[in-house]
This record gives C-alpha cells, structure tokens and sequence, in this order.
C-alpha cells in the first residue's frame, strides 16, 4: 500500500497503545473510523458510488453491456471486477506500479462474489447459451489510507445496489431467432439485489491482539491479516489470509468471530444508509468532489 | 459492543457557514488583473511584453498591498530559517550524513559531525563512528534537530548538538500545515494537561510523555530509548491531545501551547473517540476560538 515509515518506537507505541485497547486516534480495537458513502455520482454509468473511509478514498462504477454465457453456467450472467490505483494516491502507482496491489484486491473481490448466492446470476442471464448481462464494477482508488480491502468491498456492495439493469424484452423473431429489444425510457430499469452481497472485513493481528480497520500506520505493525468475506446473516464467502507472519491456530477461531459480528454491523449500518438515501428527494445536491 | 457509523457526506455541515469575508481564490494560470500598474510579488507571473496580464502561478488568496499584489498559497512546502526547530524522519544512511525528510521541497541533510557523540566527547568522527551511523539512527527514526544552514538551493542542514534535541523514542506524530504553527520562543513545552509536546516549524507535531528525568532539565539527546509500556492515563493523554491538534487543525486555527490547552480543556467532557466526530470537533474548535478571542481582549486592554 501506500509508503509510510514508522521508526522502532513508534511501532512500540502502537503496539503497546492496542495491547491497552486504545489506539493512536482512541479507537478501540473493534472501531472503524467514519464511513461517508454516497451513490449515483457518476452519470454515465448504471450504477455508481464513492466512498470515505478515515483517509481512504475510492470512486467505483458499474457498468453493464451484452455478452455472451460461460458455457459452464449457460443461464447465468458475468461479473468482473476490476482495480486501477490512481497515482493520486501514490506516485509509486504510475503507470504500472499499482498492478501488484490492484490484481490482489480484484482476485479477492471475485473470490467473495464467486457463490451461488452472493449475487442471483441467473437474474442476468437473457438468453440460455446465447446471451447475457455482463456486469463489469470497476474500482477507482483515489487516496489509500489503510484498510483498502474492506472499504472496496462496501464500496462496490453500495453501487452494485444502485445498479440499474435495463428491462429487457426477449421476442421470438424470424427463424426461431429471439430477438432482443432494449427500453426505450432510461429510467426502465431493474435494481440488482444486493441482499446477500458480502463485505470483506480485515482483522490484523499486532502483538497479541487483533484489530479491525487498521489505519495505515497499524498496517505497518502488523505481520499477519485474516481477510473475510461476511454476508449480512454472518456468513462466510471466502478467507484469505495475508502478510508474512504467522497466526496462532488457537487465535483463529477468535478472529473469525470478530470479523463475523464486525461484517454484520457494516451491512445493518450500509443498508440503513442506502435506504435512506434511496427514500430522499431527487432533487438533493449530491456532495460529489465539490 | 462497537458502533459503526455510515453517514451521508451531504448530512455533513459545509464550510461555507464559517467563512467571513470575501476572499478572492485563484488557481494557476488565472489572469489575476489586466492593469499594468501593479509591482509583481511572490506566486505571479507575466508572461513577455505583448501580454500584459499577470498571472498566479499557485494556488491561493490573493493580498494586494497598495501597489503590489502576491498570491499567497494555501498550501506550501516548509522553508527553512537558521534556528527553526524542525522535527523530521530518516530517510537514508549516506556515507558522513543522514538524509532527513522534513516536508520541504528537497531532503534535509545531517552531518555526522553535528551530532552529539554518546557521552558527550568531543573529538574527531573516526571511521569506526561513520560505521556505527545506523546503531545511532536508522531508517525511519524520528529525530528532533535546529535548522544549522539554508543553502542556496534550499536544502536545510540540521544540527543537534544539544541534548534537547536527538532521537525520539515513544509518543505520537501528527503532521499539519507548516503554515498553522505560531513561531514563539519555545517550541518544546511540557503542557499542564501531562504530556510534553514538540510543536516543529515544518509542521511536525511531536507528543510524547513527560520525561521525569532527574538530572537535567534540558534532555537526553536521544541515547536513552525507553521501549516499555505507557501507563494507560499518560496514553490517554496523549491520544486525546492528538485528537485536538488534528481538529484544530482541519478549522485552520494556529497552533501554539495556549491553543491547545484550550481545546484539551473543551474536550475533556467527551471521550477520546468522540473527538473524530465532526460535530464534536466543530464544537471544540468553536470553545478554543472564542476563548482565544477573549484572552486576546483581555490582554488588548493593558
């Protein structure tokens, strides 16, 4: 991620500071900074949203055209996930410094989605072995302050909720052909249900203890990380362990704990908000970068 | 039992409340006036003799002083002056010297011959010592100095040749605009409230604990690095002063002893974790102006 030194001492401060359960900004070790989200801010996409979380910063956009089914799976739909780290962020993401971490993010955001239930696929399949929605959510990273995994992660939950997907009319043409009429009227679209999309929630273990939402300068401190996809009921979609260290068997299960309750109060606080948002007025400004 | 909180940035109060005034901004490149009586001062430009418009060259607020217009920027580099107390981290080990990174245009740089040798002894850097450059200070460590010399290209050489000044060991760096720190006499202050602090010129703040050191009441010079445990009141202490500093300084109020002590005391009926709130740190900012204001009518009136 982004470069931030730390001298030794200040790795003892902050280590000590969590063993004490306060950190440096007097979270305790279960705290997530201020979340600001916010959907439908970019106009040319069908769906979009942005996110703040503490100083991380992140844009993402979801788009939808035509394609053709795996073959695997013939009457669902795709979806593809995919990263660019702005050198706004860091100078060392120019040009193709930012591949390593944005191949890392997209492989796991694919790994939590890639379930059956996760998001219905079969609600964007059109035609069975000829046609079908491919959803490509694309990931803007504008400012990396820590904790980049999870805030992606509710990122791209809040504008896939937001994505409208075009009602689409399937007639039988000439020649048994089906032919495919898109709507006329922009506003004819079917919102995806996001009821079971997970949210990735990053335990890091520094010294004895784990935290969650670690900033960037936690992130220094900590040699191991549990990553966890959780779904709104507190189920698991997929587990990643990450960094160099290694993690106690025995603190595991503790750790999967957290990161389940953590993942169930980020959608209780992420769908309150959408719903709020999506019953205010059209008519209110959008906060947008201005 | 943690609370996460989503919020809507357009529930946030915008900053349009606070201003007062008309200021006038610029960005680069914009034409700040056509007439040509004016002297030209830092952050504008003209651009040869069939143009006579004057330009900004930074991003800022533009000053006219009767005749003489300059933009001042919102946000600049630090530059140094010989004396300055600058707070900085090590960026290389060089051969005879440390680069030190200290939110300036180009790296500082630290003698090996301006540091003062454990023990105190005056002598002669040998080899053996320029060997030994990492053991003192290595990569990343944190060193308190005074601005020696400002070369011509602007490049600070950095001294600490006094045992105030050394190696950092415990306690919590925020970094703020060079421009919010007041200059004053002294710029290291062990605060009422229980911590000591170290209010940089280049917009480095340091908080540590108080050190109860018997012997002398200067410092250390860094040698003694004390890796133990802080007693969780002192943590506290500092964690919270951290959190007022950062308030303060995202309202823009100048910082110096006085001001932070204000806002210490305005946020002592909130827990430390509240402080990131922006209705809480609005509220402490606001106490922290107008008991600004008044100790500033109080001392008008002598």
């Amino acid at each position: 991620m982004a470069k931030v030194m730390l001298g030794e001492s200040e790795k003892w401060f902050i280590i000590h500071g969590i063993q004490d359960d306060m950190r440096n900004d007097g979270r305790s070790c279960e705290d997530y900074r201020h979340i600001e989200v916010e959907t439908g801010v970019v106009s040319n996409t069908h769906g979009s949203s942005r996110l703040r979380l503490g100083s991380s910063e992140l844009l993402v956009g979801v788009k939808v055209e035509l394609g053709s089914p795996d073959p695997k799976a013939p009457t669902e739909g795709l979806i593809h996930f995919h990263v660019d780290c702005s050198p706004n962020a860091d100078p060392s993401f120019q040009g193709r410094g930012g591949e390593d971490l944005s191949a890392n993010i997209s492989c796991i955001l694919t790994r939590i989605y890639c379930n059956k239930s996760s998001i219905d696929l079969n609600t964007l399949g059109i035609i069975p072995h000829k046609q079908c929605w491919v959803v490509h959510v694309d990931v803007l990273i504008l400012e990396c302050g820590g904790n980049l995994l999870d805030a992606v992660s509710v990122a791209v939950k809040a504008a896939l909720h937001n994505t409208g997907v075009p009602n689409i009319q399937v007639t039988d043409g000439d020649e048994g052909t089906q032919e495919i009429s898109l709507p006329d009227d922009p506003n004819d679209v079917k919102f995806i249900n996001t009821i079971n999309a997970p949210v990735l929630v990053t335990i890091s273990k520094v010294g004895s203890r784990h935290v969650v939402d670690a900033s960037a300068e936690e992130e220094l401190c900590c040699n191991a990380s549990l990553v966890m996809g959780v779904t709104k009921r507190g189920r698991t979609t997929g587990m990643r362990k990450m960094g160099g260290g290694s993690l106690d068997p025995e603190s595991i299960p503790e750790m999967i704990g957290t990161g389940k309750n953590i993942g169930r109060q980020l959608h209780i606080s992420l769908d309150k908000l959408l719903k709020t948002e999506q019953g205010m007025a059209e008519d209110i400004e959008k906060a947008g970068y201005l | 039992m943690s609370n996460i909180t989503i919020r809507l940035p357009s529930t946030r109060r915008t900053q349009n409340q606070y201003e007062t005034g008309n200021s006038y901004l610029v960005t680069p490149g914009d034409v700040i006036t056509e007439d040509t009586d004016y002297m030209r001062g830092h952050g504008t430009y003209c651009t040869g003799d069939a143009d006579d418009r004057l330009y900004s060259s930074v991003a800022g607020v533009v000053e006219r002083i009767n005749k003489l217009i300059c933009v001042r920027a919102l946000k600049s580099r630090y530059t140094g002056e010989v004396g300055d107390i600058v707070v900085g981290r090590v960026k290389e080990v060089q051969q005879k010297r440390w680069k030190i990174e200290t939110n300036s245009r180009l790296d500082s740089i630290l003698q090996l011959s301006s540091v003062n040798l454990p023990g105190g002894e005056l002598r002669r850097r040998s080899a053996t010592d320029e060997l030994n450059m990492r053991s003192y200070l290595n990569e990343g460590d944190l060193i308190s100095a005074e601005v020696q010399q400002v070369n011509v290209d602007g490049i600070l050489s950095l001294h600490t040749r006094s045992l105030r000044y050394g190696k950092l060991s415990q306690g919590c760096l925020v970094i703020v605009s060079p421009s919010l720190i007041k200059r004053r006499k002294n710029h290291i202050h062990n605060l009422s409230c229980g911590a000591s602090i170290i209010l940089a010129n280049n917009g480095y703040i340091w908080i540590y604990t108080t050190q109860h050191s018997s012997q002398t009441e200067e410092g250390d010079g860094g040698f003694i690095i004390s890796n133990e445990s802080i007693p969780i009141e002192d943590r506290e202490i500092i964690c919270r002063l951290r959190n007022c500093i950062k308030c303060l300084a995202k309202r823009s109020v100048v910082l110096y002893d006085t001001s932070i002590l204000y806002a210490y005391e305005a946020s002592t009926s909130y827990k430390v974790k509240q402080l990131l709130d922006d209705e809480v740190c609005d509220e402490i900012v606001n106490k922290t102006i107008y008991l600004l204001q008044q100790a500033n009518v109080g001392n008008n009136e002598y």
